[in-house]
Parts: C-alpha cells; structure tokens; sequence
C-alpha cells in the first residue's frame, strides 16, 4: 500500500540516526574534520555553509558520494536547511553500505540560530560556472581552489617564449592578475615560438598585444602592463604586490636582478630557460630552498653565454617549458603537490627525456646566505647591467 | 671506473655535437681531466685555471650537486653519471 509522505518521513526518521549542531560544532572545534556534506541546493549554499562542508545537492549525492568518501567506515554528517532532506539523504547512504551516518537535526537554520561560524562562497557568475567547470571537479582545485586563483596574482617577466605559454595557461587557469614586463615590441621573428603575439601586431609593443590576447581569451583577467626595463631601483615595486614570479627573461643581469629582489620580498619564482633543443626548470622559494645564486653564484662572461638571438631555439621548447613554469606556479598558488624547489628538471628535446637533479641551499650564498650584504636599502645602488657579482661579509670565523 | 658526462648544448661544439662522452676516471676532477684530453679546450669552460668549477657551472654525480657532496674530488663508482649544467639565459 502506497504512504503518504507524512507517513514515509516518519519511517525514515526513526531508521536513521541523527546529531544535533552542538555535537557537529564540538568536533569541528576539536579540530577533527569530521565529513560534512551538505546537500541543499546552490543558491542555499551561496547563502553560506557550514565551514569544511563538501557540497553535494541531494540530486546528486549517490552518484557523487563514493568519490569523496571512499570509506564506507568513515562517518558521515549530513545537513540540509532543516533536516528533512538530510534524512532522506541519511537513509540512501545507508543503503549504499556507509555505516556511520548521521542527519544534523535541525539542518542550516539550526546551526546558524546557535550563532555558530558559517562560510559565504564566492558568488559565480553562470560563465563562470561553464569557464572553470573542470577545475571545479577536481578536488584539489575545485570552488574554493578556483577562488583563489582568481584572487592571485602572478608577475611574468619577459613577453616572449617562455612567457607567453606561462600567459596563456595562467590566463585560461583564471589566475586573476597577470603582470607582464617587457619593453619591447613584436618582431617578425618572434612569432616562430611566442604565441601570445600575431603577424599584424608587429611593431606593438609586447605588453599591449599581451594584454589583448589575454583579455580575449579571459575576460576575468586584470592584465597590468609593466612596459620598462627592470632596474634595481624599480624592481622592489614591481615585484612587491605579486605572489609568484614566472621568470622569462632573456639576460643574464635581469635573472640576478629578479633573483635578488625575489629573496629580499620572500617571493618564489618559477624559473625556465631555454637554448636550442634544451630547457631546464625549477622554482626558487626563499627559505625552503636554494636560489638562482645557490646555483650559479655569478653570470658566465658574454662571450660564453650566447643568447636565443644568437644560439636559435627550436620554436616549440618554450612551449613545453613555459607551461611546467605555468604548471608551477598554479600549484605554489593553490599550495598543492610538490613544487619544484631544490629540483632542477632539465628537458633534453631531440632525446626526449627528462632529467631531475638536485641542488641544496649554499651557506656562503651571496644573496640568501648568512652572510648576504643584500637589503632593500643597498639593492638600488648596485648596477646589474654592469655586474652581477654581489659582496658578502666576511665571516667572523675568517 | 667508465663513466658517462653529459655535455650541456653550449659546450657541444667541443665534442663533435656529442651529447654524452665516456672516460674512464675516478674522480670528477679526473673526469674532467679526461674530457680535455679527448677534446682540448672544452675544461676552461668549465673549471677556473686553478681546478675550481666556475661559478657559472653546476656539477651533478647521478642528479646531486657536487657541492653538497665533496666538490671536484667527489669519487665516482662505474655507471655513474656526471652531469654539466651551465646557466643559461635564454627565454625569448
């Protein structure tokens, strides 16, 4: 014999468990991230959600729920507005084999009326939605992940190769601010390897074909144009506001510049270079591992360090290096996985292999040694263009 | 002990665009004395007059800078792999 609903929800009350938001609260307040699902739909999320709560609307939690809950062991808190939809959604977990299921009583409303912490998400627009609806599936990424990424800002350094795959990518990825610096304009023989610029952009300088190509392809984006060669005495400013530096330069002087700076802001960089068929990888985090001068403490002599202008590069190496440096920097963004810090990954082309080595800090670093003379105060006096080589201290032990 | 040192793209000019070359050495100083036997001129670009690596050029035995383990008079074992990196500039 058919029920009635009234009839059906009391049976389904009495079979499931439930838990009221004290009891909820008291082990978020135990730091014991308990699995808190809440499955109302969107715009009640929006309106805000209990914190570390994964969401899934009712409609789709069999088909979700084994993916973010393995464990059929695990226990499982489920809320709604007011704890009726949690208990329908108790019951089907229960059929599903989970066995520590609990509906919060009371639901949302509940747990606000206690005065207890909640979380607003950040409202998407419906494009949004659409643009990032792959990263919000992964779950290191996801709404929260995503927010952030539109939050950061990353600085790259150099229009060219390497930075334009790194643009494109971070533009795509929805990486809020992009900087760029460059000062100089599109040549012809540019657009053999930099995607970022087209056949009737020649002339135009680099960030403005940038930024266009940028802002057609995410409209998200704010690009902010750094159009200047980097001094020493500029560089503490453009560097200051951005998170993460994806370093694209061409020179050796702009390397040790930005090396320099980046130790003194404590920002990290995603460093690439390229030459020919080869191209090496690695990211500089100051205090976690070891800095451009860890490696090289000075620039070869000019002689002996040809440049792309003058050695050529196969057009397509900086795609494949510019987007690790890409890859990179999303993860330091989204502090996911294991960047590449005391890790070189060198890219041999015509062999295709792979090679990782491994590089510890250097105590006697001149930059981000003990004994470094470098600070803000003394870094705009020093000429980058007309050396490199930094002084230390001499020790005491010396 | 025959080892193998991997020769960076700038410095292959040295060696008949070789990418790899084997020696037969028991340090890598010893090594690199071996590299300039087989083609003179290629070790000043790696090591300063007096033995030193040049501070423009990393080291590697097997993925590991030689200056965490004990510079040029790091022992090398048969099959190890000696890897030359240096700085490179190009990202245009």
């Amino acid at each position: 014999m058919a029920r009635r609903y009234e009839q059906l929800f009391q049976e389904i009350k009495r079979a499931i468990r439930e838990v009221d938001v004290h009891q909820v609260y008291q082990q978020l307040r135990a730091g014991r991230r308990p699995v808190i699902i809440d499955v109302r739909e969107r715009e009640e999320w929006e309106q805000g959600y209990i914190p570390g709560a994964i969401f899934i609307p009712r409609g789709y939690l069999e088909m979700r729920i084994e993916e973010e809950v393995p464990e059929k062991s695990t226990p499982i808190y489920i809320y709604c507005a007011g704890g009726v939809r949690s208990a329908f959604a108790a019951k089907t977990l229960e059929e599903l084999g989970y066995q520590n299921v609990y509906s919060v009583a009371g639901g949302f409303s509940a747990w606000k009326h206690a005065g207890y912490p909640f979380v607003t998400p950040r409202q998407w627009t419906r494009e949004q939605l659409q643009r990032y609806s792959r990263h919000f599936l992964i779950p290191e990424v996801g709404e929260e992940g995503q927010a952030r990424l539109l939050d950061s800002k990353v600085l790259i350094i150099g229009a060219g190769g390497l930075g334009s795959p790194a643009a494109l990518y971070l533009a795509a990825a929805g990486v809020g601010t992009i900087g760029i610096v460059d000062a100089d304009v599109v040549d012809l023989s540019n657009l053999q390897r930099q995607i970022l610029h087209t056949t009737d952009r020649v002339g135009r300088p680099k960030t403005e074909s940038a930024r266009d190509t940028i802002q057609a392809l995410n409209p998200d984006v704010n690009v902010v144009t750094h159009d200047v060669w980097l001094s020493s005495q500029t560089i503490l400013d453009v560097l200051r506001d951005y998170d993460v530096i994806v370093n694209g330069a061409d020179n050796f002087p702009t390397r040790y510049l930005v090396n320099d700076a980046a130790v003194l802001l404590g920002k990290p960089v995603v460093d690439g270079s390229i030459f020919r068929f080869d191209g090496q990888v690695t990211v500089y985090k100051p205090g976690e591992g070891p800095c451009y001068r860890c490696l090289y403490p000075e620039p070869p002599p000019p002689e002996l360090a040809p440049s792309c202008d003058q050695a050529g590069v196969l057009g397509v190496l900086p795609g494949v290096i510019g987007v690790l440096q890409a890859t990179e920097a999303m993860k330091l963004l989204l502090g996911i996985g294991e960047p590449l810090v005391g890790r070189v990954l060198l890219y041999d082309a015509l062999v295709a292999t792979f090679r990782e080595l491994h590089v510890e800090r250097d105590p006697e670093c001149a930059a981000c040694g003990p004994n470094s003379t470098l600070t803000v105060e003394t870094i705009g006096q020093i000429d980058y263009q007309q050396s490199c080589i930094l002084p230390v201290r001499r020790s005491v032990a010396d | 002990m025959t080892v193998t040192i991997l020769i960076p793209a700038p410095l292959r000019r040295f060696t008949e665009d070789r990418a790899s070359v084997q020696v037969e050495a028991k340090t890598v100083g010893e090594a690199l004395t071996k590299l300039d036997e087989l083609y003179p001129g290629i070790r000043e670009r790696i090591c300063e007059p007096d033995g030193r690596v040049r501070r423009f050029v990393s080291i590697f035995v097997n993925g590991k800078d030689i200056r965490s383990l004990q510079g040029v008079e790091t022992p090398l074992a048969d099959g190890d792999e000696v890897g030359i990196i240096p700085a490179m500039a190009g990202g245009r």
